[in-house]
Formats: structure tokens, sequence, C-alpha cells
């Protein structure tokens, strides 16, 4: 097995609402998705990517208080979560095929530096990066 | 607008943030409160205190900071007249243009495209939007070049560096 990030997580408002965006909408699998209590380890996989997981949390209690909780979603929301980036061989395919499944762009696809690029936001808020693989 | 910020509800500020990305993405247009406050499913007489407590300027404000910033990258990457950077940027005016754009930068359109035209791109490998944020090595040394240039000029003494 080889050595390398297998976790990255981001949070999300709610966890069903993210799982059915991640899966339905741009086509990730569920890598783990196990319950314990109020409490859901929720991670996701795309195709290509076997060995790496995008975990879908949410900022609750007891792992972080009530207050930060509300002001991690509040962030979320706000779009001011860090840059997410998903490569594509096709950018405009991309854009038409997520577009159709209801996916909010945010920017169309536009042509530049040598590349194509469009932005998109799950619904909580995080803000997506659609890059054409050069 | 002092204070800490107020709690907003997650839901309220997603559609805020609609508002804010239909500006981002067409900064060009004239987005007056009632078109904003319709993006965001939100009343007129609440939209714009809203948005302030949201991402801390009012719409109007955000949205010319968003134009100066596509004015900005248009005078540094491309050798269009600024006539036409102003007019595709959004202003209707080029006394306009060059008031605001010398209000919130500090030097006019010319000046700013004479300045950064000098500093090479590295930014290829970063995403568009991010750009803006990416620092220009480049840049500083030019300012502080100008400085050094400034202090000599001013008499012959040893200056102090100020950061």
């Amino acid at each position: 097995m080889s050595k390398n990030v297998q976790v990255a997580g981001i949070y999300v408002r709610d966890q069903e609402e993210a799982l059915i965006f991640y899966v339905e909408k741009l086509g990730f699998t569920v890598h783990t998705d196990a319950r314990n209590g109020d409490y859901r380890w929720l991670t996701v996989q795309h195709s290509d990517q076997p060995d790496f997981q995008l975990g879908l949390f949410r900022p609750q209690a007891p792992l972080v208080d009530d207050a930060t909780a509300q002001g991690l979603m509040e962030a979320v929301a706000k779009g001011a979560m860090p840059p997410l980036v998903l490569v594509v061989d096709d950018c405009r395919a991309a854009y038409e095929e997520f577009s159709g499944r209801g996916v909010e762009f945010s920017q169309a696809p536009v042509e530049r530096y040598g590349s194509v690029d469009a932005s998109f936001r799950d619904p909580s808020g995080n803000g997506w990066k659609l890059i054409q693989a050069r | 607008m002092a204070g800490p910020a107020k709690s907003q509800d997650p839901l309220l500020l997603r559609r805020l943030l609609r508002a804010k990305d239909r500006m981002d993405a067409a900064s060009d247009e004239e987005w007056p409160i009632p078109r904003l406050a319709k993006v965001s499913g939100v009343s007129e007489a609440h939209f714009a205190r809203s948005f302030r407590d949201a991402f801390g300027v009012p719409p109007h404000r955000y949205l010319l900071t968003r134009r100066i910033e596509r004015a900005k990258a248009l005078l540094r990457d491309t050798d269009r007249p600024i006539i036409d950077i102003a007019f595709q940027t959004g202003w209707n005016s080029l006394g306009t243009f060059g008031r605001v754009f010398r209000d919130i930068t500090g030097e006019s359109p010319s000046e700013l495209r004479a300045r950064e035209q000098v500093a090479p791109h590295a930014l290829e490998q970063v995403p568009h939007c991010y750009v803006s944020a990416a620092h220009r090595p480049d840049l500083k040394i030019a300012v502080s070049e100008k400085r050094r240039r400034a202090s000599l000029n001013n008499e012959g003494s040893e200056e102090t560096e100020v950061p």
C-alpha cells in the first residue's frame, strides 16, 4: 500500500444533503458511512483516486462546542473555506453534465492560461474550481 | 460597523453568498438592491444590512472593489486602451472610473499599468480566482527601489529603513 494522504475533510451543513450532492450530482462513491449516535463519519471517493477519501463532516458537539460549530457553518455558508480543485479532461463537457444535474455554477467555463476553468459550489457553500487537465 | 460579528443563519448566508457569486461572475453589470435581493430570496428591506453583516462591506462597495480588481487584471494582462477597460468593467464614464480607481488603489490606471507590467507573470499555476490574492515578489522590489530613489533625491542623508 502506498503512503499518501488518505483522508481530507470539508465541513458541510447537512451530511445527507452533501451525500446526495457528491454522489448523485458529481459522481463520487461512498467509501465509509458509519454512525455512532448523532455522529456520522462519512467519506466519499473519486473513481480515479482509490487511495483518497474526501470527508464530509458536520461541525458538531462534542468535537467542537455549539458556538464554534455555528461559527464554522457560517464560515462555510459565506464561502470562506479554502479552495477545492477538481480536475477533469473536458471542462465544458463536465460543466454541461453537472449543470444538467442541478449543480450550482458560480462561473461558466472560461478559457485562459492555456486551460479551461469553471466554478461551482456545493449546497453548504464550499467552492470548487473545475479545471481542465493540461 | 463596529462590534463582534453577528450570528446569522447559515441558510440565509448561503443565499447571500449566491448574490455575491453573481456579482463576481458579472461585475460589469448593474446590481441594484432589488436584483440582488431577488437572487438571495431576501426582502429588499433586509438585503443590504444582511449582506454587510455577512461580508463586512455593503453590496455596492463590494461590487466596486470587484470591478477595480478586474480592471487591475486587465490593465496588467492586456494592452487594451484604458477607456475600453473602464467600459468593460462596468463604468459609464472614464472620469468616474479614474476617480474611483485612484480612491481605492492610490494610483491612476495608467500608473498602475506601467508599474505592474514590469513584473513578469508567474501565476499560470494558480487558479484564476486566487490570483488576486497572490503575492508578487517583484512588486516589492520595485516599491522599495522607488522608495530608495525617493530618499536619495530628498537629501544626501542616510534614512532609516521603514517597513
